[in-house]
């Protein structure tokens, strides 16, 4: 709850801010600090501390799962602040809205972790989505970004119809929004109604994490957005919409598990062969990036197949390692000159700092042992096959894993094997300092899991 | 203790290696630490079986049911032996080889020395799945960054052929996890999963293909002559001499002892496209002319060899195998130096541009004489007992048609003699051209990284008695475990 509250709070506070103060620097630092409150608050409610204790009716429950997650989506996005907010000066004119509307968003991330009532669900999904509408189409004077911005916007009202659509057959099928009712439910034979709501929603919410075949939105407006707000969202927002997606289903149709599976395990196969077939072929390292997202979410999608209790584990675990390895390339790819594969020849020479550290985040998205990425594919496998005969499934899936070793290490071979003359933009001390930590935390996740999730626990 | 300190010391120096700047500092200092590892090493053999240092336990990873567990037995103990061994041998016979950014070869080097003891000694399945890759990784780099031309994509074929095995095998440790009575990766829950004979076959699968891609054996063996010949010298070194044993050591210790019905069962076909693979890649070091290329096959030969005798299930086989890892490290190592002798002298590899190096560089000449009868086998050298108790344990196997192994078999010694003794007569013997007429001998560095690759050869060709006792404990508890067959499978 204090979470909830503050980043809304924080949000109104960084609109005025930018009447207020005159110097961006000073916006900049108001925003960290903001966030590092926020941080903070959360904290303390996970170790039991609640300023605000106001009578939800249990629509919003925040658990550990949601509390653990609302903290690596804060200590993402501060990170993502530290390392890329100077870069966002160049977007656009509006410096503080930038920051205001990443606020909202965070406070719409709050709610779909926490959920407990479709109808919260919907809020949340909706408060994170209309900001990044506008984040997308933020360089106003770029034709792209001003399509990437309209085409994402009339998809996804397009999929938040559908969810609606959703919400109100299974309101219709079962009288109440609230999920814990909803999963209560343990009639033999689910009702058509509810089975067709429970089917747009999944429709929806796949459309809103880009998996396969509701993927097409994501590349073009990864493509267009500004390249520091597709950090953001290639992240951070994902993250949390799998969080929701994984809430949802475990909560309101966890019981009927056989009845959608094999959607989910269709649905998984084609996010990964897609993402990372076309992976392969592209030109851009941001493009790249795009579909790397894309076949991570195919990764992401094996927790929901398993649904137990390894598989929540397993999904924290692999929001933190994503984002935090994304949130590094990005990073470094906004100071990039040119974003083409070959744009990055003979970066190791001139950097040998920021390639060391790229060459940990890609390995860690390949999923290279001693890197958190490693440890949860491997939760994710793991989850799988404990529930046994799924063999197939996790085979596909490690095979996969071998393909995005080939578009993951063209980067790397780039940065050291070959000869170029690539030179970021100005780089200062700082940046280089928060990008190690970045990696160090990187590594240190995949070594000892177990100072994540201990809180999962506890 | 000990086995601790045989990961810990080149990961910590490895990295430590990272910092420094100047060229001849970083060489002193690996020289130093694997002479170190090496004392550490010898330390841990005089100790006995069994004792309280030789093993360690700490937590990690509970969450997951794995903990950092690692324990130095018999066999454990003879290749990290050769892995300490191996090290001193190549910085010292490539020390006058220059790198650019030695600092960065040397620590990645380093960094794969400890990847490598941490997979001969480590008894958790999760940890040893850890450091199979982390030897994997410096190695890609090696070969990537300090390679000959086609370096990029050679290396790359090397690492995605070696990445999809490792990823089965991860898979294979899943299911043998999910098998586990007590859900845990220590090797003790392993030896004691309960899998269905239909099972063991999925888990061999999974797990072998990772095995057969390291050694490798017939016919997944494309990535690797390419990548000894594309690798730095000293790469090729350690990728051969110490790291394909990694494929061998896995099959003995991770799988026949958990699935020994499946090995039984696919013991013929696998025996059989090894043998294939002894007699193919002979056949292809006699037409080579490249001196790289000859002996990454002849490697292939010797290994494919290693392969059968493996599954041949019984304590001759067994124990001629355990010996032979350690032995073939050391003299394929020895070809190794010569031929990064012999480049660099006279910047060509090609033997038909070669001759008459015997008057020029006597030492050199009498020194791979050496080498190479130990190469072939011959009696007195080390390799003979190994090769003779291999032979004996194909002849004496349980299977219908051991007397077709062992005939394969005694074709591919024949033709590894062919190849051999031709390499040495028309490198050495024969009239000196242009390019040989100039030849000098060797410095003294490289004279005494193969004097003591000879004094070994001739050792423990004269003395094997020592390497077979220490492996001895472990190869009666995998023979045990294909005893035991019968009575404890579950019926299905």
């Amino acid at each position: 709850m204090n979470a909830l509250l503050l980043s809304a709070i924080l949000g109104v506070v960084m609109m005025f801010s930018g009447i207020l103060l005159k110097s961006k620097a000073a916006v900049r630092n108001l925003a960290i600090a903001g966030l590092c409150v926020l941080l903070l608050a959360n904290i303390l409610e996970m170790c039991g501390t609640i300023f605000f204790n106001i009578d939800t009716k249990g629509m919003i429950v925040f658990d550990n799962f949601s509390l653990l997650f609302n903290s690596i989506a804060f200590v993402s996005t501060l990170l993502y602040l530290l390392l890329s907010a100077r870069d966002m000066e160049k977007v656009g004119v509006n410096y503080a809205e930038y920051f205001a509307l990443i606020f909202f968003i965070l406070c719409g991330i709050t709610l779909t972790s926490s959920f407990k009532s479709l109808l919260i669900l919907f809020l949340g999904i909706e408060i994170i989505s209309i900001p990044l509408y506008i984040l997308t189409g933020s360089d106003k004077k770029n034709l792209k970004s001003n399509e990437a911005s309209l085409k994402y916007f009339l998809l996804g009202a397009f999929s938040t119809g559908l969810m609606l659509m959703g919400i109100a057959f299974i309101y219709g099928a079962m009288g109440t929004f609230s999920t814990v009712s909803i999963g209560a439910f343990t009639a033999s034979k689910p009702s058509a109604l509810l089975i067709a709501g429970m089917l747009l929603l999944l429709f929806s919410m796949s459309f809103k994490a880009s998996v396969a075949p509701f993927h097409f939105w994501t590349p073009d407006v990864y493509d267009g957005a500004p390249t520091v707000f597709t950090s953001f969202m290639a992240t951070i927002v994902k993250a949390a919409v799998f969080i929701a997606f994984i809430r949802l289903f475990d909560d309101a149709f966890g019981f009927q598990q056989k009845q959608w599976q094999l959607f989910i395990a269709i649905l998984t196969v084609a996010t990964l062969f897609i993402g990372n077939i076309t992976a392969v072929f592209q030109q851009s390292v941001k493009r790249m990036l795009a579909y790397s997202s894309i076949a991570q979410a195919g990764f992401m999608m094996l927790s929901l197949y398993a649904m137990n209790a390894d598989a929540k584990e397993g999904l924290l675990l692999y929001t933190a390692a994503y984002s935090f390895a994304t949130i590094g390339i990005f990073a470094v790819l906004i100071k990039m000159k040119d974003y083409t594969f070959d744009g990055f020849n003979g970066f190791a020479k001139h950097q040998p700092l920021l390639a060391a550290t790229t060459t940990i985040f890609l390995l860690s998205l390949a999923g290279i042992p001693l890197t958190a990425g490693f440890l949860s594919k491997f939760y994710m496998l793991k989850a799988v096959m404990a529930e046994d005969k799924n063999l197939w499934l996790v085979i596909f899936a490690v095979l996969m894993a071998a393909v995005s070793v080939y578009y993951y290490f063209r980067v790397i071979q780039a940065m050291y094997f070959k000869e170029g003359d690539a030179q970021p933009m100005e780089v200062t001390p700082a940046f280089k300092w928060t990008l190690v930590v970045l990696a160090a935390l990187v590594i240190l996740l995949g070594i000892f899991p177990d100072l994540l999730l201990i809180w999962f626990y506890f | 203790m000990i086995p601790v300190l045989l990961i810990l010391i080149p990961l910590l120096t490895g990295l430590a290696a990272f910092f420094f700047k100047n060229d001849k500092n970083v060489r002193l200092w690996s020289l130093g630490v694997s002479l170190f590892t090496l004392g550490v090493s010898i330390m841990g053999l005089s100790l006995k079986d069994g004792a309280g240092p030789l093993a360690f336990h700490g937590e990690w990873m509970q969450t997951l049911g794995s903990s950092f567990s690692v324990k130095l037995d018999g066999m454990g103990q003879l290749l990290c032996l050769l892995n300490a061994i191996a090290y001193p041998l190549v910085i010292l016979a490539t020390w006058n080889s220059s790198y650019k950014k030695a600092n960065n070869f040397f620590a990645l080097m380093l960094l794969a020395q400890a990847g490598m003891m941490g997979v001969f000694l480590a008894t958790d399945a999760l940890l040893f799945y850890f450091l199979w890759e982390l030897a994997l990784i410096p190695m890609y780099f090696l070969c990537s960054q300090w390679g000959g031309e086609k370096r990029i994509a050679v290396t790359f074929k090397f690492f995605i052929y070696t990445f999809i095995g490792s990823l089965l095998m991860l898979i294979g440790i899943l299911y043998i996890y999910s098998h586990t009575p007590d859900h845990s990766f220590s090797i003790e829950s392993f030896y004691n999963a309960v899998l269905s004979r239909k099972e063991q076959h999925t888990v061999f699968w999974l797990i072998f293909i990772a095995f057969a891609i390291k050694m490798p054996i017939f016919p997944l063996h494309t990535w690797q002559p390419d990548t000894y010949e594309q690798s730095p010298t000293a790469t090729t070194m350690i990728l051969s001499g110490v790291m394909v044993k990694m494929g061998l050591f896995g099959m003995l210790r991770w799988l026949f002892p958990v699935v020994p019905f499946a090995s039984f069962q696919w013991g013929d076909f696998i025996t059989s496209a090894a043998l294939i693979g002894v007699i193919y890649a002979s056949l292809i070091a006699i037409k080579q002319n490249d001196l790289k290329r000859l002996i990454a096959y002849s490697s292939i030969a010797h290994i494919g060899l290693m392969c059968a005798a493996a599954f041949t299930q019984n304590i001759s086989g067994l124990q001629g195998l355990m010996i032979q890892m350690f032995n073939h490290g050391i003299n394929i190592i020895g070809l190794w130096i010569v031929v990064e002798l012999i480049e660099r002298q006279f910047g060509t590899r090609k033997i038909s541009e070669l001759g008459g190096l015997a008057q020029k560089a006597p030492v050199l000449a009498v020194l791979l004489v050496i080498v190479a009868l130990a190469n072939i086998a011959l009696p007195l050298t080390n390799a003979f007992p190994g090769e003779f108790l291999m032979f004996n344990g194909i002849f004496s196997s349980k299977t219908n048609y051991y007397l077709w192994f062992t005939i394969m078999a005694g074709m591919g010694i024949i033709l590894g003699a062919v190849y051999t003794l031709n390499m040495i007569r028309k490198v050495f013997y024969g009239t000196t051209n242009e390019l040989t007429n100039t030849a000098m001998d060797i410095k003294w560095n490289e004279k005494l990284a193969l004097g003591i690759i000879v004094a070994i050869i001739f050792l423990f060709g004269i003395y094997p008695q020592f390497l077979l006792n220490s492996t001895v404990a472990v190869t009666d508890t995998i023979i045990d475990k294909f005893e035991m067959l019968n009575n404890t499978l579950p019926k299905q």
